[in-house]
C-alpha cells in the first residue's frame, strides 16, 4: 500500500489529503472536509488533467499573437508536449474565438482554439 | 597631427560642462564615454541640489566654485531650458546646545560670501516649512540654495557642446595613457586616439586616470550615497531643502522637493571599495528612513516609490582637484568632485576653459550657440496650443506612460535629437516616461516598441541602459 | 463641447459591465473612454482561464470573458474611444481627455463612472535593496510581454508574491520554456488561491517559500541572481537565513494599488485601507454622480464580481441621471455608516442611505488575517442580527453579506452597522 499526500483546491480550506493507494487502486481518502474533496483526490490520482493556455505566432495583423487554449482539459502529463507543438505554429489573421488553430494537439484528439479575435492588419478601423 | 585638440574622459556633469565651454572656442574636442550615454555615474544618483555655499572651508576650490556654479547656474538653466528653481534651504539646528555651530557655519557662509543667510528662530522656521520637526530651535535660511533637474542639466550640457562641434565617443573605455613627448595617447577599447589636452572628469575613477601619468598620487573613494525617492503627491512636502547639522546622532539626511516635483530623502555616506557599487543596501535605506523623521515630521512614506543609490568621489584631501597637473603637462585633472559638484559645474567648465584658452591661445568661435532648446512638454503649453501640436503631429496626442503623462511625440524627441536616447534610461531621464509612480509597468513594453522602430532595431536587441542590459532574452518557447 | 448622460473612464471589465447596464437601464447617450488600443483591461492579457464560472456558469479565459461584454457594448451601439488617455475630470464632471485623432477635447457628463483600475506594486515601493539593472518586472508587465509581444522577459526567473498574478505567471514562464526556479511570499500564506499553488507551481515542482522575501539583488547590467532570507513574524529578514538563486529575471507580484489619480484630482475622497474611493451604497462617491466601480474602488480576486459590482454601478448611475439629475427626485439622505471592525479590514459601501437602497444590498469585505471557524458577524448598532458560520476566510477572498431593505428598515433609529470576525 502506497501513502500519497496532495492539497485539496476545491476551496480556501485546503484540506491535506491523505490517499492510500493498492497499485493504481484508491483504497481509501481522508483528510477532506466535504465530499468534493474526496472526488477531488479520486480523480487527481487516477486521471488529472489539466486545460492548457498558450499563445501562438499570428500572421497578418497587427496583433503579435493571439491567445489559445485546449479545447477541453487532456492528460496532465501531455502538457509539455502539448505547448511543445505549438512552438512553431503561425496562425492567419482573421481568427476568431473558437477557431480551431491546431487539430488533436500531441495525440490528445483535443483541439487548440483560439480565445481572442484578431483582426488582419487593414481591418482596423477606429471607434465610431 | 593629433586626433583631438582636447580629449575629456567622463561624460558627467562635470565632462559635459567642460566640453559645453570649449564650444566656444575653435578647437576639436572630443568626450570619452565608456557607457552607452551621457550622465550615468555620479551626475544621474544625486540630490538634484543647487547649493548655496556655507559648507566647503573658506578660501577652498569647493567654496569658490560653489559660489561661482551657484551664481552661473540661473542663465545657464535659462540658456539651456531645463527646470532649475531657488527654493531655498534650511539647515536645522535641532538641539539648543548645537547653536553655536549654527552660528559658525552662518559666519563660514558670510565668509564664503554667500548672499542672504539669516538665522531663524523656532517660530520663523515653523512658519516657513510647518512639517519640520517640532524639536527644531532654529535654522539657517540660504534664499540662494536652489534644486535642478540633474539628468537634464546633464544632457543638455552635452546636447550643445554637440551642436557647437564637440565629438561623443560613448561606449569608448579609455583603458591606459601614454605621455607622448606632447600631449597623450589614450588606449581605448574602440583604438587609440591621441590628444594633445587632456581633462580627467572621470569620476570616481579620477585617480586611476591622474595616477597613469603622474607620480604624486591621489586617492579617491568611492562614497555611497543612498537615497529614497517620494511619489510626487508628497512631493509638497516640504518647500524648502531642508538639511540638519550634525548633532550626536551623526550627519542627518536632506528633505528636499526635486526640480520636477517629487520629494527626495537621503543620502548616506557610505565608503565602499567597488567602484562601480552602485546596490542599495537595506541598511543604507533603513538609515534613510530612520533619519528623515528627525527632520521632517509627518513624511507619507508609502508614498516611496522608489530607492537608489550614487557614488561621490571624494578625494582624501576633501577638496575638489582642478588644475593642470604638475608633472604631467597638458593633463587637467577635475578630480574630486564630489557635492557641491553639481552646484559647481558651470563654474567648473568655466575655469578649465579659461585655462585651456589661455594655455592654447584659444579663439572664440563666431558661429557659437548658447541657446539649447529642451525636449517641447506638451503639457506646459496652454490648451489651445497644445491643440494646434496635435494636429499638426498627431504623436502628441499618444499618452505612452501615464504616470508622468509623457507623450510618445516627446520619446521621437528625445531619440532624434543630437545625442538622442538609446535606451530605456535614456528615454527616462531625458523625458521622465518611465520614472513615475508605477515605475514603467505599464509603459516599458511601448517605450521598447518606439525605441526598436526609431532606431530600427527588434525589440529583443532594446536594452536598458546598453551593453548586456537587453530587457527581453527571446520569443516565447524559443527553448522547448 | 460634447454632451453625454454617462461617461464611464476605462474599458475594462468594470467599464464594460457598467456601460451595458446603464444602457439596459435606458440611457442613450453613454461613452467609454479607454486608454489602450482595445477594449477588454488587463483581462487580454489574463489568457488563462477561470473566469466566468460566477457570471457564465463556464470557465473562460480572460480574453474570452472580456468578449462576451465586448459583443454586449458593440450589441447596444455603445461609443467608445480607444487610445484615448483621460487628463482629468473636473467636479462639474467636465472630462478632458486626448488622443492622437481628436486631439484635446472636452466632455459635460451628467454621471461619470470611475472604472480605471489598478496598477502594481512597483519594487520601490518595497525597498528592496541591491542593484538596478534589467530583468526586474512587475508580474503583470512581464504577462504583457509573454501574452500579448510574445517576448520572454527572460530564463530563469525568481518570483516574489505569491497573489494569483504571480502564480499565474510562474506557471506561464514554464510553458514557454522559462525556468522559474522558486516563488517566495512574505507572508506567512500565499495570497492566491489553492487551485493555483497546486496547479501552477506544484504540477511544475516549483517550490514555495512563506515568510520569505528578497534580500538583495546581484548583477549591474542584467540581474544576475537574487538572494532570499527568511523573515520573522514582523516580516524582518532573519540574519544567517539567506540563500543565493542565481537567475536573470525576478517577477514582483507584491499587490495592486487602485488607480485613483484622476478621482483624487477631481476632490473625490480616499479610503486610505483600500485605496480606492469612499462609496454609499449606490457605489456613489462623495461628488454627486460619480460612481466607482471595479478595481478602481477595491481590489478584487474574481472579475465576476467586478462584473456584477460594475452592472450594480451602472444600474445606479441610469437612475440618478433619469431620477436626480433630471428630476430633481430627492429623497432623504439619511446616512447609516458601516464599520468594518475586529478583523474585518474594510467594507464597500461605507454608508447606506435606506432611501436609495435596493432591496438587497451586497456588503463586500475583506479580513486582515487567517481565521478558521469563525462567524461573520452583523451588528445594528449594538443588536447582534447575525452571525454566519465560516470554515475559513482569508485576506486573499474577498468576502460578502447581504443585507436587507426590509431589515434595515425595522431598525429606523439605527446609526451604525459593524462587521466584525467573531470565535464561532
Amino acid at each position: 500500500m502506497e501513502e500519497k499526500n496532495l492539497i485539496c483546491i476545491n476551496c480556501p480550506l485546503g484540506c491535506a489529503l491523505t490517499v492510500m493507494m493498492q497499485g493504481d487502486e484508491i483504497i481509501s481518502v481522508e483528510g477532506n472536509t466535504c465530499k468534493r474533496g474526496d472526488a477531488y483526490a479520486r480523480k487527481e490520482l487516477t486521471n488529472p488533467t489539466r486545460i492548457v493556455t498558450s499563445t501562438v505566432r499570428v500572421r497578418g495583423s497587427r496583433e503579435s499573437m493571439v491567445s489559445v487554449k485546449t479545447k477541453e482539459d487532456i492528460p496532465k502529463e501531455k502538457v509539455l508536449d502539448c505547448v511543445r507543438a505549438l512552438k512553431d505554429v503561425i496562425a492567419d489573421a482573421p481568427i476568431r474565438i473558437g477557431d480551431i488553430i491546431v487539430e488533436n494537439v500531441a495525440g490528445t484528439s483535443v483541439d487548440i482554439v483560439a480565445t481572442k479575435c484578431v483582426k488582419k492588419s487593414d481591418d482596423y478601423i477606429q471607434s465610431p | 597631427m593629433y586626433d583631438y585638440d582636447v580629449a575629456i574622459i567622463g561624460g558627467g556633469v562635470s565632462g559635459c560642462a567642460v566640453a559645453r565651454e570649449l564650444s566656444r572656442y575653435k578647437v576639436n574636442v572630443c568626450v570619452f564615454e565608456k557607457e552607452e550615454d551621457v550622465c550615468c555615474g555620479t551626475s544621474k544618483a544625486n540630490s538634484g541640489i543647487v547649493h548655496a555655499g556655507y559648507d566647503a572651508a573658506e578660501g577652498s576650490m569647493k567654496a569658490k566654485m560653489n559660489l561661482r556654479g551657484n551664481e552661473l547656474m540661473e542663465t545657464l538653466a535659462e540658456d539651456l531650458d531645463i527646470p532649475f528653481r531657488r527654493n531655498g534651504s534650511l539647515v536645522l539646528c535641532l538641539n539648543e546646545e548645537d547653536m553655536p555651530r549654527l552660528e559658525e557655519l552662518y559666519n563660514r557662509g558670510i565668509a564664503n560670501r554667500v548672499k542672504g543667510l539669516q538665522i531663524l528662530d523656532r517660530e520663523e522656521v515653523l512658519k516657513k516649512e510647518p512639517n519640520v520637526s517640532e524639536e527644531v530651535c532654529a535654522a539657517l535660511y540660504a534664499p540662494t540654495g536652489g534644486i535642478v533637474c540633474p539628468f537634464e542639466l546633464n544632457m543638455a550640457l552635452a546636447e550643445n557642446a554637440n551642436v557647437n562641434g564637440v565629438e561623443f565617443r560613448f561606449q569608448t573605455e579609455v583603458q591606459d595613457i601614454r605621455k607622448l613627448e606632447e600631449g597623450y595617447e589614450l588606449i581605448t577599447n574602440h583604438g587609440i586616439f591621441t590628444a594633445r589636452y587632456v581633462v580627467n572628469a572621470a569620476g570616481v575613477y579620477a585617480d586611476r586616470f591622474h595616477n597613469m601619468v603622474s607620480e604624486r598620487k591621489i586617492h579617491i573613494t568611492a562614497r555611497r550615497g543612498d537615497y529614497c525617492l517620494l511619489d510626487k503627491s508628497a512631493g509638497n512636502h516640504v518647500n524648502s531643502t531642508i538639511f540638519t547639522l550634525p548633532g550626536k546622532f551623526g550627519k542627518g539626511v536632506l528633505v528636499a522637493p526635486t526640480a520636477h516635483g517629487n520629494l527626495i530623502l537621503g543620502p548616506t555616506a557610505i565608503d565602499i571599495e567597488d567602484k562601480e557599487g552602485t546596490n542599495t543596501t537595506r541598511e543604507g535605506i533603513d538609515q534613510v528612513l530612520g533619519k528623515v523623521g528627525m527632520s521632517v515630521k509627518n513624511l507619507p512614506m508609502r508614498q516611496v516609490i522608489t530607492s537608489f543609490a550614487g557614488l561621490r568621489a571624494h578625494e582624501d584631501q576633501d577638496e575638489f582637484i582642478i588644475e593642470e597637473v604638475e608633472d604631467a603637462r597638458g593633463f587637467i585633472d577635475c578630480a574630486g568632485i564630489e557635492s557641491p559638484g553639481l552646484t559647481s559645474c558651470p563654474a567648473v567648465g568655466e575655469w578649465i576653459a579659461d585655462l585651456l584658452k589661455e594655455r592654447m591661445g584659444l579663439e572664440e568661435k563666431v558661429d557659437f550657440v548658447a541657446e539649447r532648446k529642451g525636449i517641447l512638454k506638451p503639457e506646459d503649453l496652454p490648451e489651445e496650443e497644445r491643440a494646434a501640436l496635435i494636429r499638426e503631429n498627431p504623436a502628441y496626442g499618444n499618452i505612452i506612460c501615464r504616470c508622468e503623462m509623457i507623450t510618445e511625440g516627446e520619446i521621437v524627441d528625445a531619440i532624434r535629437r543630437p545625442l538622442g536616447a538609446r535606451s530605456l534610461d535614456g528615454v527616462k531621464r531625458r523625458t521622465r516616461a518611465g520614472m513615475g509612480r508605477c515605475q514603467a509597468g505599464f509603459c516599458l513594453p511601448r517605450t521598447m516598441e518606439i525605441l526598436a522602430r526609431e532606431w530600427n532595431i527588434d525589440i529583443s536587441e532594446v536594452t536598458k541602459c546598453g551593453g548586456n542590459s537587453r530587457i527581453v532574452t527571446g520569443v516565447n518557447k524559443d527553448t522547448l | 463641447m460634447k454632451n453625454y448622460d454617462i461617461v464611464i473612464i476605462g474599458g475594462g471589465p468594470a467599464g464594460l459591465a457598467a456601460a451595458v447596464s446603464a444602457r439596459e437601464n435606458g440611457i442613450d447617450r453613454i461613452i467609454i473612454l479607454e486608454r489602450d488600443k482595445e477594449l477588454g483591461g488587463i483581462l487580454n492579457q489574463c489568457i488563462h482561464n477561470g473566469f466566468g464560472l460566477h457570471t457564465f456558469k463556464e470557465e473562460l479565459t480572460g480574453p474570452e470573458y472580456a468578449a462576451r461584454f465586448i459583443e454586449q457594448v458593440v450589441a447596444h451601439d455603445i461609443e467608445y474611444n480607444l487610445n484615448t488617455m483621460v487628463m482629468d475630470i473636473s467636479r462639474e464632471k467636465i472630462v478632458t481627455a486626448m488622443n492622437r485623432e481628436e486631439g484635446l477635447f472636452k466632455i459635460q457628463a451628467k454621471a461619470v463612472i470611475l472604472a480605471m483600475g489598478c496598477r502594481e506594486r512597483p519594487r520601490g515601493a518595497l525597498n528592496i535593496p541591491g542593484y538596478r539593472p534589467a530583468g526586474i518586472f512587475s508580474a503583470g508587465t512581464a504577462q504583457r510581454l509573454v501574452n500579448m509581444e510574445g517576448y520572454l522577459p527572460g530564463r530563469e526567473v525568481v518570483i516574489l508574491g505569491s497573489g494569483d498574478i504571480g502564480l499565474i505567471m510562474a506557471r506561464r514562464m514554464t510553458l514557454e520554456g522559462a525556468k522559474v526556479k522558486v516563488v517566495a511570499e512574505l507572508m506567512p500564506y500565499s495570497g492566491g488561491l489553492k487551485r493555483n499553488i497546486v496547479q501552477c507551481l506544484d504540477d511544475y515542482g516549483i517550490p514555495l517559500k512563506l515568510s520569505h522575501t528578497v534580500v538583495d539583488i546581484k548583477g549591474k547590467e542584467r540581474v544576475e541572481g537574487v538572494t532570499l532570507a527568511k523573515v520573522d513574524d514582523k516580516g524582518k529578514p532573519i540574519p544567517g537565513t539567506e540563500k543565493y538563486y542565481s537567475c536573470d529575471t525576478l517577477l514582483l507580484s507584491v499587490g495592486l494599488i487602485p488607480e485613483n489619480e484622476l478621482s483624487g484630482g477631481m476632490g473625490v475622497e480616499l479610503n486610505p485601507v483600500t485605496s480606492g474611493p469612499r462609496v454609499n451604497e449606490s457605489l456613489e462617491t462623495n461628488i454627486e454622480g460619480v460612481f466607482a466601480c471595479g478595481n478602481v474602488l477595491h481590489v478584487h480576486d474574481l472579475v465576476d464580481f467586478v462584473s456584477e459590482e460594475a452592472m450594480t454601478a451602472g444600474k445606479n448611475a441610469a437612475s440618478y441621471v433619469q431620477g436626480r439629475c433630471e428630476q430633481g427626485m430627492i429623497l432623504s439622505r439619511e446616512e447609516i455608516c458601516i464599520k468594518a471592525e475586529s478583523g474585518v479590514r474594510y467594507t464597500v459601501p461605507e454608508t447606506i442611505c435606506p432611501a436609495y437602497m435596493d432591496d438587497k444590498l451586497k456588503v463586500r469585505f475583506r479580513v486582515g488575517g487567517v481565521y478558521k471557524n469563525c462567524c461573520v458577524c452583523v451588528y445594528f448598532d449594538d443588536e447582534n442580527v447575525s452571525s454566519r458560520k465560516k470554515a475559513v476566510v482569508a485576506p486573499g477572498e474577498m468576502e460578502e453579506i447581504i443585507l436587507t431593505k426590509a431589515q434595515i428598515l425595522e431598525h429606523p433609529d439605527m446609526k451604525t452597522i459593524t462587521l466584525k470576525i467573531e470565535e464561532a
